[in-house]
C-alpha cells in the first residue's frame, strides 16, 4: 500500500516535469539562457520594480542584436525566501534548463546559498542584491561575482558624512540578523577609526518584520544619544518614524540611515517623512545625466512608472550578464569568469568595473539628506559615491578573502 | 522615574492590540477546538480594508466607520468561511482544521498582493489621536493612550456578553462541554458560526486599529499569528481573562526586556510560554481539559500489518522508485531525493501524531538540529560523510530527550505549544549564536563525499533509507511498544491501571520520532551542501504537520503519501507559477473538502465500505454513527 503511493506519487512528478523538460528541449541553439532566481512572492515591494528592470533590459538586448546573434532568454525563478528553495530552483536551472549563468537573489543567506552551490557546481553566478560583505570576502569563491554595494562600502559612505557631525554620543537600532548586525559592525569600526572621541550609548535589536517601535524608540531616547544610527526599512521604518515622530525622539538629533533613500522605503513614509536624515537611496528624480536619462526615459515608456532601485539593480544585472557572455563568447564558465574579471561597461549611473581581486563591481550609491516636497519623501544635497573609492586596500581584501 | 512609567504605558499599548487579537483566537478555540491558522489573514484583511475605507472617506466619521465596517465586512468573509469550509470538517481528525485555515492563509497572501499591490501601505493617522502628550517630558502618542483605554474596555464588554446574556452562557457551556451542550439540544451549528464571527471581528479589528502606527502588508499575518497563539497559549485556552493579563505579560516583559538585553524580542514569547507551560500546564487562567469522550474503536478500521500480497505490492513499487535514475535527469532525481527526504521527515511526526497522540508543532527542531549535527561535524571535527550522517541525528537525539521530557508532561494544544516554544528556543540559538552556527548565513560547504555526490547516488541513498525509516517504524508501530503507545494515546487511564507507563512510553516516542526526524535533517544538509537557521523554522514545522494531516492522522503510513503530494507540488507550483501560494492554498482546501479524512484516510475508509458492502457485513451504518459521534 505505502509503497504503490510512493510509486504513483513519483510517477506523477516524473510525468509533470517530463512535459516540462519536453518543451524546453526543442528550443533552437540560437538562444542563450540566463537563470534568475529571487524572492518574489516574499518581498513583491522591491523584486517587482526588480522585475521590470532586468525586464526591460532584455528587451533593450533582443532589440539590438542579442548576444553574438543569439536571442537572450532568462528563465526567472521564485525562491519565496528560502535558501533550501533556492537551491532546488538553481538546480533546475543548471540541470534541466542549461543555463549558461546564474543570476539575482536579493537575502544575503540565500545569495550565499546559491553562491556555495555555484562553487560547488561550478556554475558562474552574478549576485545582484545580496549585500553581505561575506559573499566577495570572507565567504567569496571564484564562480561568483556581486553587483550591489556591498554593506561595506554603503557604510563606508555613510561614515564619510557621519564623521562630519558634531555628534559624540551615538545609538543604534538595526534588525537583529546579519544584514543589521554587520552593518552596525562596520559602521562602528569606521566611525571609531575616524572619529575615536565618539561614545556608543545605546543599541537596539528588533526582530527583523516585528519591531514593538514604541517601547524600541523611548529605550533610545532614554539613553539621550546626540545621533542615532537606524539600519530597518521596510515596514519595521514605517513603524519607527511613525513612533519616532509622535514622540519627538529625532528632534534635534541626527539620524543616519542605511538605504533609507531608496524609494522602495522612503515612498511609502509619505507626509511623515523625517527629515534632514543622512542617507544612501537613489533619487532618480534629480539624477541628470545622459546615461541615466536614457534609462529613465526607456522604463517610464515602457511601464508608466517610475523607477525604484530594485530597477537599477536588475536592469544592471541582465546588461552585466550579457556583456560578460558577449565577451566570452562562450557559456563556459571558466571563460566567462575570465571574461568577467576586470570587465567594463556602462551602466545608469556611469561606468562600472567588475574589480578582479575581489569580484566585486564597482557600481557606486547616491547619498544625500531626506526632505519632505508637496507631501512626499525626497532626497536632496545628493551625491554619487563611486564604489572604488569606499573599498578597503587590497592587500586587506587578500588577507579577507579566500585563496581560489 | 518619568522614563519606566512611558515604557510601561507604551507596553500596555502594546498589549492592547495583542489582547484585540488574541481574544478572538481564544473564543473560536474555546468553543471549536479549531486551531485557527488563519487568524493572522483575517488581522491583515481587517488592515487592508480599512486603509482601503479610511482612504476613500474622508473625516472622522470617514475614519472611523471606516475601522468598524472594514471589521465587520471581515467578520462577514469569516463567517462565509466558516459555513461554506469549516462546517463540513468538523467531524475530521483532531487537527485537520489547521490544514484547512493554513490553504486560506496562503491564499489571503497572495491575493492581498493582487488586489492592492506589493508596495507597503501607510494609513492616515486617526483624527483626534494624531499627537502626544507630554509627560515630565516624556512624549505618549495619545493614540497609545486611546488603545490603553480600548483593551480593558473591549474586555468588559466581551465578559458582559459572556456573562449578562443567554448567548453567553451557551459559549461558556460549550468551552466546558461541547458534548453535554449538543445532547440538550442547542444548535450548535449556529453557536459555532456566531461565534466563529465575532472571532474574526476581533481579529479584524485589531488589524484596522494597526493603520495609524503600522504599514499595511502582505506578511502582517505571520507576524502577528504566532504571538497571538502564544498569547492564548500563557493565558490559558478559552480564557478572555487570561489572554488579556498574558498580552500585558508579554508586552511588558519586552518593553523592560530590551533595555537590558536588546536582542531578546526575537525569543521572549517563547522563554515566558515554555516557562509558564512547565509550572503550570493549562496556562495561567486555563483548567485542565476534560478527559475526552472518545470512542473506543475510533479507527474505525482496526490497524493491521500488511499482508504478504500488500508487502509484494510496496516492495514492487518501491523498485520502480529505484529505477528512476535510468530515466529521469539530474534535476529530477535531486528533486526525488528532496521527496524522500521529506518522506522520513513526515512519517516521523507521524509516527508520534498517530500513534502516540502527541501532535507536535515544533518537529522541524529535530530536523534543524540533524542537519546541525552534520554541518558541525564536517566542517570543525572533518568527519567522513558515513560518521556525520550516524552521528549527526543524535543531536536530534539529544534535544527530542531534554525537551521531550518536559513535553509529555501535558497533552493536546499544550503539548504543541510547548514542542513549539521548544523549536524557537532552538531555532533562536542557531540564529543567534553566530561563531559556531554563523548566524542566519548558516553554515556552507557542506557537500556529500565523491561516492554519493552523483544526484542518482544520492537519491538511492535517500530513498534507501526513507524505505528503511518506514519499515522500522511501521515495525515499532505493531510491536508491544507500539500497542502500549497506542494504549496510552487512546486511553491513559486504562493503560495506566493495567500497569503501562505511560509517559516513559511517550517520551521514548518522542526520542525515536526526534531522531529520525534528525536522520531526515543529516540527509538534507548534504542534499542542500548548506544549513540554515531556516531548517528548524516555524514553517518546516508547519509543512510537516500538512503533510501528515494531507496523508491522513489515523492511518499507519499515510504520511508517506501526505508527503510526496505536498513536496512534489510544492516545488512544482514554486517553479511554475508566480502565484504558487494562490495554487497550493486553494489545493489544500479542495483536499480538505474532497478527502475529509486525508487522502490515505479518506481512501482507505472508502475501500473500506465496499469490502464491507460486497461481503455483507454488519450495516455501514453503525459505523458512521460511531465516526459522528466522536
Amino acid at each position: 500500500m505505502r509503497g504503490y503511493f510512493v510509486g504513483a506519487g513519483l510517477a506523477i512528478a516524473v510525468a509533470a516535469m517530463a512535459t516540462g523538460a519536453m518543451t524546453t528541449q526543442a528550443v533552437a541553439q540560437s538562444e542563450i539562457k540566463i537563470g534568475e532566481i529571487n524572492s518574489y512572492s516574499l518581498l513583491p515591494a522591491f523584486t517587482e520594480p526588480y522585475r521590470k528592470g532586468w525586464q526591460l533590459a532584455v528587451e533593450e538586448i533582443n532589440a539590438a542584436g542579442g548576444i553574438n546573434g543569439k536571442k537572450l532568454v532568462v528563465i526567472s525563478k521564485d525562491d519565496g525566501g528560502k535558501p533550501a528553495d533556492a537551491q532546488t530552483a538553481a538546480n533546475e536551472l543548471v540541470s534541466s534548463e542549461n543555463v549558461a549563468m546564474l543570476t539575482g537573489t536579493f537575502l544575503s543567506n540565500i545569495g550565499l546559498a546559491v553562491s556555495d552551490f555555484a562553487n560547488q557546481k561550478k556554475v558562474f553566478f552574478l549576485a545582484a542584491e545580496p549585500l553581505t560583505d561575506a559573499i566577495t570576502w570572507s565567504k567569496g569563491n571564484r564562480y561568483t561575482f556581486r553587483l550591489r554595494p556591498s554593506n561595506y562600502m554603503q557604510a563606508a559612505m555613510l561614515v564619510e558624512e557621519a564623521a562630519k557631525l558634531p555628534a559624540k554620543r551615538w545609538a543604534t537600532i538595526a534588525p537583529n540578523y546579519e544584514y543589521g548586525q554587520s552593518a552596525v559592525a562596520v559602521f562602528k569600526k569606521l566611525m571609531s577609526a575616524k572619529r575615536p572621541d565618539i561614545q556608543w550609548v545605546d543599541e537596539q535589536w528588533p526582530p527583523q518584520g516585528k519591531i514593538d517601535a514604541g517601547p524600541v524608540v523611548q529605550a533610545v531616547a532614554a539613553a539621550n544619544p546626540e545621533a542615532i544610527l537606524n539600519v530597518t526599512f521596510g515596514a519595521d521604518l514605517v513603524k519607527l518614524v511613525r513612533e519616532g515622530n509622535t514622540r519627538g525622539v529625532f528632534k534635534g538629533r541626527t539620524v543616519v540611515s542605511f538605504l533609507t533613500g531608496e524609494p522602495e522605503y522612503l515612498d511609502p513614509l509619505k507626509d511623515e517623512t523625517p527629515e534632514g536624515w543622512i542617507v544612501t537611496g537613489y533619487p532618480w528624480y534629480s539624477i541628470k545625466t545622459a546615461e541615466h536619462d536614457a534609462f529613465l526615459k526607456a522604463y517610464q515608456a515602457k511601464y508608466n512608472d517610475y523607477p525604484r532601485l530594485g530597477s537599477i539593480v536588475g536592469y544592471q544585472t541582465i546588461k552585466a550578464a550579457a556583456a560578460i557572455l558577449a565577451k566570452a563568447g562562450s557559456s563556459d564558465p571558466e571563460k566567462l569568469i575570465a571574461a568577467a574579471e576586470g570587465i567594463s561597461m556602462p551602466s545608469p549611473f556611469g561606468e562600472i568595473t567588475f574589480r578582479k581581486i575581489d569580484h566585486q563591481s564597482t557600481l557606486g550609491a547616491f547619498t544625500g539628506k531626506t526632505a519632505l516636497k508637496d507631501g512626499k519623501g525626497i532626497m536632496v544635497d545628493t551625491a554619487y559615491r563611486k564604489g572604488s573609492d569606499y573599498l578597503p586596500s587590497d592587500a586587506e581584501i587578500e588577507k579577507l578573502r579566500p585563496k581560489d | 522615574m518619568a522614563f519606566y512609567i512611558v515604557q510601561f504605558l507604551t507596553g500596555l499599548a502594546s498589549a492592547a492590540s495583542l489582547f484585540l487579537v488574541a481574544s478572538g483566537l481564544s473564543i473560536i478555540f474555546g468553543v471549536t477546538r479549531i486551531v485557527n491558522f488563519a487568524h493572522g489573514a483575517f488581522y491583515m484583511l481587517g488592515a487592508y480594508v480599512a486603509f482601503t475605507l479610511t482612504e476613500r472617506f474622508s473625516g472622522a466619521f470617514g475614519f472611523w466607520g471606516g475601522i468598524l465596517v472594514a471589521a465587520l465586512a471581515v467578520a462577514a468573509i469569516g463567517v462565509l468561511v466558516e459555513m461554506v469550509l469549516l462546517r463540513r470538517i468538523y467531524h475530521s481528525p483532531e487537527l485537520f482544521q489547521l490544514l484547512a485555515t493554513f490553504g486560506l492563509t496562503l491564499m489571503v497572501e497572495d491575493l492581498v498582493v493582487l488586489i492592492w499591490g506589493p508596495d507597503d501601505l501607510v494609513g492616515r493617522r486617526a483624527p483626534g489621536f494624531k499627537g502626544a502628550i507630554d509627560f515630565f517630558g516624556q512624549n505618549i502618542p495619545s493614540y497609545d493612550l486611546f488603545l490603553i483605554v480600548l483593551g480593558p474596555v473591549v474586555l468588559g464588554v466581551l465578559w458582559l456578553l459572556f456573562q449578562r446574556t443567554r448567548w453567553g452562557v451557551l459559549v461558556r457551556a460549550a468551552t466546558q462541554d461541547r458534548d453535554m451542550v449538543a445532547a440538550l439540544g442547542v444548535n450548535q451549528k449556529w453557536l459555532f458560526t456566531s461565534v466563529f464571527a465575532l472571532g474574526v471581528f476581533l481579529a479584524a479589528l485589531g488589524g484596522a486599529l494597526q493603520i495609524p502606527r503600522d504599514a499595511v502588508n502582505h506578511a502582517m499575518d505571520l507576524r502577528v499569528i504566532v504571538e497571538v497563539f502564544v498569547v492564548v497559549v500563557i493565558g490559558g485556552l478559552g480564557s478572555i481573562i487570561g489572554a488579556f493579563v498574558a498580552a500585558v505579560l508579554v508586552s511588558e516583559l519586552n518593553a523592560f526586556g530590551i533595555l537590558i538585553f536588546p536582542k531578546i524580542s526575537i525569543i521572549l514569547v517563547f522563554l515566558v510560554m515554555a516557562v509558564v507551560l512547565i509550572v503550570r500546564p493549562w496556562g495561567l487562567f486555563g483548567k485542565p481539559e476534560a478527559p475526552a469522550r472518545r470512542t473506543p474503536g475510533l479507527t474505525v478500521n482496526p490497524w493491521r500489518p500488511l499482508t504478504v500480497n500488500e508487502r509484494l505490492a510496496a516492495i514492487a513499487v518501491l523498485v520502480v522508485a529505484a529505477a528512476l535514475p535510468f530515466v529521469a535527469g539530474n534535476y529530477l532525481l535531486t528533486v526525488g531525493s528532496e521527496i524522500a527526504i521529506f518522506v522520513i521527515f513526515a512519517v516521523s511526526l507521524h509516527f508520534l501524531m498517530s500513534v502516540g497522540g502527541l501532535a507536535s508543532f515544533g518537529h522541524a527542531a529535530y530536523f534543524g538540529l540533524g542537519a546541525y549535527g552534520v554541518a558541525l561535524l564536517a566542517k570543525m571535527v572533518g568527519l567522513p560523510m558515513i560518521a556525520c550522517l550516524l552521528l549527526g541525528p543524535l543531536l536530534g537525539l539529544m534535544g527530542a530527550a531534554v525537551f521531550g521530557f518536559f513535553a509529555v508532561q501535558l497533552s493536546g494544544v499544550y503539548f504543541a505549544m510547548l514542542t513549539l516554544a521548544f523549536a524557537q528556543i532552538v531555532w533562536s540559538i542557531a540564529f543567534q549564536w553566530v561563531s559556531v552556527t554563523g548566524g542566519d548565513n548558516g553554515i556552507l560547504g557542506v557537500w556529500p563525499e565523491k561516492w554519493a555526490a552523483s544526484p542518482s547516488h544520492f537519491y538511492w541513498l535517500s530513498l534507501g533509507i526513507a524505505a528503511l525509516a518506514v519499515v522500522i517504524l511501521r515495525i515499532i508501530v505493531f510491536s508491544p511498544f507500539g500497542f502500549a503507545l497506542r494504549a496510552t494515546r487512546d486511553s491513559p487511564l486504562r493503560s495506566e491501571a493495567i500497569g503501562i507507563n505511560g509517559k516513559r512510553i511517550q517520551w521514548t516516542a518522542f526520542v525515536i520520532a526526534g531522531t529520525v526526524a534528525g536522520l531526515a535533517g543529516a540527509l538534507f544538509a548534504y542534499l542542500k551542501g548548506s544549513v540554515f537557521p531556516d531548517n528548524m523554522g516555524i514553517s518546516l514545522s508547519v509543512d510537516a504537520l500538512v503533510m501528515v494531516l494531507l496523508g491522513g492522522v489515523e492511518t499507519v503510513s499515510g504520511a508517506v503519501v501526505g508527503a510526496i503530494v505536498y513536496k512534489a507540488l510544492n516545488i512544482w507550483l514554486v517553479s511554475q507559477t508566480d502565484l504558487s501560494k494562490l495554487v497550493l492554498g486553494g489545493f489544500v482546501v479542495l483536499i480538505v473538502v474532497a478527502f475529509p479524512k486525508g487522502i490515505v484516510g479518506t481512501l482507505e475508509a472508502y475501500m473500506h465500505r465496499r469490502r464491507k458492502s460486497s461481503s455483507s457485513a454488519p450495516s455501514p451504518l453503525l459505523t458512521s454513527r460511531i465516526e459522528s459521534a466522536e
